[in-house]
């Protein structure tokens, strides 16, 4: 499958802050890629990169087959970019900063314009000035979403919307996915990657620390067991990658190591099973105990770009 | 008063965060005072020669028209009020706009203010903060400027009244900046509103001095100088400017609690839902984006070129028939009076010119700064593209403007009694400037591609231009200082031939700085570095 996006040791510092320290990235085409990283990891950065905004110190970068920083302009034709925080000129109506961009990149389609304001309930005629932070990222959704592009990249594109501002969100993104087009979708809502993705990047600290797809990231993390049983649960205990045991009478919970789910049931069935629950990890989970513990003791980082939504802490 | 929770905290939150900028402002223009009285007694060593220049000012109406209605002009101290006191109130006025428009609605604008409000704080508090701050920066600059004529031994009196009057012109444009800013939602209108005050008021002054000073009276610069400093003082027309001052802090505090944060009191209203066809292209943004302050200051030297061409006829009168002292006035350089007149009129309104080219081309930087310009170079416009559609905005924009400023001058001097063939020559002595525009574009873009974070600069070159222009003879500024001066090196069409070289050299300079500032920002990173 060909590769859209590709950078392999990607380093980009900001004086004596390094914020890309080694940087992996690979995003076959028409995938949804999912991009997640605390605040200040790097997110923005790399995409400012991908974007030829900034120039990487080393490492290499592949857009599409060419070089964002050396064939920017040419790339541009091929790309639809929203940023997190979008920032528009107060004094033109979101109707004009639309078809602006769908000008310069030289694709503007009307109807599909209009469909999508209406399906994103965008009044056009309000000067940007006017709009609030949901709205004014609606303009650049519209904007990106109304383009032939081929690949979008897409900064946190729904930090400021409602949940049914969202939920078209992710039915244009599916039908973007359905025509063989490629998104980069760096999120904090980890619903959002779920639903979306197919697979996903996780960064911290500048360098990739995990990727891959949702099941086997998952397969890193523990699952979540809540069962009553006939007999008091013991020897659970002795058993390799359980958490958190806790025992009060007939029930228990404990969590466990996803690779050793499998002694662990087995125990529990030899316990004659009355119920059993068993939550498989949601990638907030597997977010939280990337980033929980490490996080306490890592100094704060602060992101040279811009600051984002914070991110729950356990 | 819970209204002003939380001024004193603020008020020194300001001074830290601004203490290098409120220097920036206050000592130049202490040092500028200083200096004029240093240059005065240079160029005028005796009495004798002061009481000459005295005579002769008295008919020398372009003299009037720029500095003001002669007073005690047989002293050092009336010497430097003339020579230092309308330029220098134009520039206290020009601080206490900046100054205030930035920290009041400029901070609204940029939606700092709105955290500030969620705390304990008054709701007149910030705005308090941000008078008090500009008020002490006046009487900073007051004081020392008394101090300086002091120490440098002129009369007591006249110094006190001469940098009281400083005081009370910046409260009063202080007043007027706080006023607008709670009309309108935009700090760029703010400063744009306020500024052409400031321009009314150097025009009023002009036009009243030129007559019989009645109509200096409307313009504060006008009644300060109705003080008459080092001539016989007299302190109640700065009782007049103490009231306009208080009236106009009072009108901004009673407009505060009529509206919502953030908002002014024109409300926004809608607009079209479609973009027109001009706008798409890069070019097509930045003269949209542009459009209004190239009207604004279009507005502004359209009136100012009619009024200068209005007072045109009147120069030649002043001197009636006394060739001796013609012949005194313009020098040896020949020319008519009327001409050096109108070569000091284009002076000021090229400076104004300058002013849009120079707003013009850092918006290449705010733009930047904004992160708006990620969203354009995101689409397939490059990076020259970019940049080079603002700076043709500035540079086509800025002659635009030279070429009202020409027609306006010559088309209202030939009505006023005046010749209608000047027309031609005038609207030649304006387009001359056009390299001077060039250049001062060039240098910002360059600044921007070089050391983005000093894009500001081109202000302060602007000022500098300003005050080489008006004061660099009476300074006695080193020649190769006055000489970097973009201006200094235009030939002052009428009074003095057209000569192309300097033109020319200018243009390849503007050229090349203009190249240099594109090449260097196709290089660097995009953003707030």
């Amino acid at each position: 499958m060909p590769v859209a996006i590709s950078t392999a040791g990607l380093i980009k510092n900001f004086g004596s802050t390094r914020a890309l320290d080694g940087l992996d990235l690979s995003v076959d085409t028409g995938e949804v890629h999912g991009f997640l990283g605390p605040n200040g990891s790097g997110k923005t950065t790399t995409i400012r990169v991908l974007l030829g905004l900034l120039r990487a110190d080393s490492g290499e970068v592949e857009l599409l087959g060419q070089d964002p920083w050396r064939d920017a302009v040419e790339l541009h034709r091929r790309l639809a970019y929203v940023p997190g925080e979008v920032s528009l000129w107060p004094s033109l109506t979101g109707g004009e900063v639309i078809d602006l961009f769908g000008r310069l990149r030289g694709d503007l389609d009307r109807h599909r314009r209009d469909e999508l304001l209406q399906r994103f309930l965008l009044d056009p005629t309000r000067k940007t000035g006017t709009y609030s932070k949901g709205n004014r990222q609606k303009v650049a959704l519209v904007a990106a979403l109304a383009s032939n592009a081929e690949l979008l990249l897409l900064d946190e594109p729904t930090s400021g919307l409602d949940p049914l501002m969202e939920a078209v969100f992710q039915d244009c993104i599916r039908e973007v996915k359905a025509e063989g087009r490629t998104v980069l979708l760096s999120s904090h809502i980890l619903a959002e990657v779920e639903a979306l993705c197919d697979r996903l990047s996780i960064i911290r600290l500048g360098r990739t620390v995990e990727r891959g797809s949702l099941d086997e990231l998952r397969h890193l993390t523990r699952t979540s067991i809540t069962a009553e049983t006939v007999r008091p649960a013991q020897g659970l205990a002795d058993l390799e990658g359980i958490h958190d045991l806790e025992i009060d009478g007939a029930h228990v919970r404990f969590e466990v190591d996803t690779d050793h789910l499998d002694p662990a049931v087995r125990r529990l069935g030899e316990l004659g099973v009355r119920s059993l629950v068993s939550h498989p990890p949601t990638l907030e989970e597997l977010f939280l105990r990337h980033y929980g513990d490490e996080l306490a003791q890592e100094p704060e980082r602060a992101d040279p770009e811009r600051d984002t939504t914070p991110l729950p802490r356990p | 008063m819970t209204s002003l929770t939380g001024t004193v905290a603020l008020t020194r939150f300001i001074l830290r965060r601004d203490r290098i900028r409120i220097l920036v402002w206050i000592v130049p223009l202490v040092v500028l005072a200083a200096l004029t009285v240093v240059g005065i007694k240079g160029v005028f060593p005796t009495q004798a020669a002061l009481d000459q220049t005295a005579a002769a000012t008295q008919h020398n109406a372009a003299a009037i028209a720029f500095n003001g209605a002669p007073q005690g002009l047989d002293t050092i101290g009336g010497q430097v009020a003339f020579q230092f006191g309308a330029i220098g109130m134009v520039l206290v006025a020009l601080m206490s706009i900046f100054m205030l428009g930035r920290l009041t609605r400029g901070e609204e604008e940029a939606g700092r203010l709105e955290v500030v409000r969620s705390l304990p704080v008054g709701i007149h508090a910030n705005t308090l903060a941000a008078v008090l701050t500009v008020a002490a920066m006046n009487l900073a600059v007051g004081v020392l400027i008394t101090a300086a004529l002091i120490a440098q031994g002129l009369p007591a009196a006249g110094s006190v009244v001469f940098g009281v009057s400083f005081i009370l012109v910046g409260l009063v444009f202080g007043g007027v900046t706080l006023l607008v800013a709670q009309v309108t939602e935009s700090t760029r209108v703010v400063y744009g509103v306020a500024g052409a005050v400031v321009g009314a008021a150097f025009l009023l002054r002009a036009v009243g001095d030129i007559g019989d000073g009645t109509v200096s009276w409307f313009s504060p610069i006008g009644v300060a100088q109705k003080a008459r400093p080092f001539a016989d003082e007299r302190w109640w027309p700065l009782l007049l400017l103490v009231a306009a001052a208080v009236l106009l802090v009072a009108a901004a505090a009673a407009l505060a609690v009529r509206r919502d944060l953030g908002a002014g009191l024109v409300a926004a209203r809608p607009g079209p839902p479609a973009a027109a066809p001009s706008l798409g292209h890069p070019l097509g943004l930045a003269f949209r984006l542009q459009r209004g302050s190239l009207f604004g200051w279009g507005a502004g030297v359209l009136v100012i070129g009619i009024a200068y061409g209005w007072i045109g006829p009147t120069v030649d009168t002043f001197i009636g028939q006394n060739q001796a002292l013609a012949q005194l006035l313009t020098g040896a350089g020949g020319g008519s009076l009327t001409d050096l007149y109108f070569a000091t009129s284009f002076r000021v309104l090229a400076l104004l010119a300058m002013g849009f080219a120079i707003q013009s081309a850092v918006r290449v930087r705010s733009e930047e700064t904004s992160m708006r310009a990620d969203l354009v170079l995101a689409t397939p416009v490059s990076r020259w593209r970019f940049a080079a559609s603002h700076l043709a905005v500035a540079c086509v924009g800025s002659v635009i403007l030279l070429a009202v400023a020409g027609l306006a001058t010559g088309l209202s001097y030939g009505l006023a009694g005046g010749d209608m063939q000047s027309v031609p020559r005038l609207l030649e002595a304006a387009l001359v400037y056009a390299p001077a525009m060039w250049i001062m574009v060039g240098l910002a873009i360059a600044l921007d591609g070089l050391v983005p974070r000093w894009v500001g600069v081109s202000w302060a070159l602007l000022v500098a231009c300003l005050v080489v222009g008006f004061l660099g003879a009476v300074l006695d500024l080193p020649g190769w200082l006055q000489d970097l001066s973009p201006f200094q090196q235009v030939p002052r069409l009428p009074a003095a031939s057209l000569t192309l070289l300097p033109l020319v050299a200018m243009s390849a300079i503007a050229a090349g700085l203009t190249l240099l500032g594109l090449l260097s920002l196709r290089r660097r990173d995009i953003g707030r570095i």
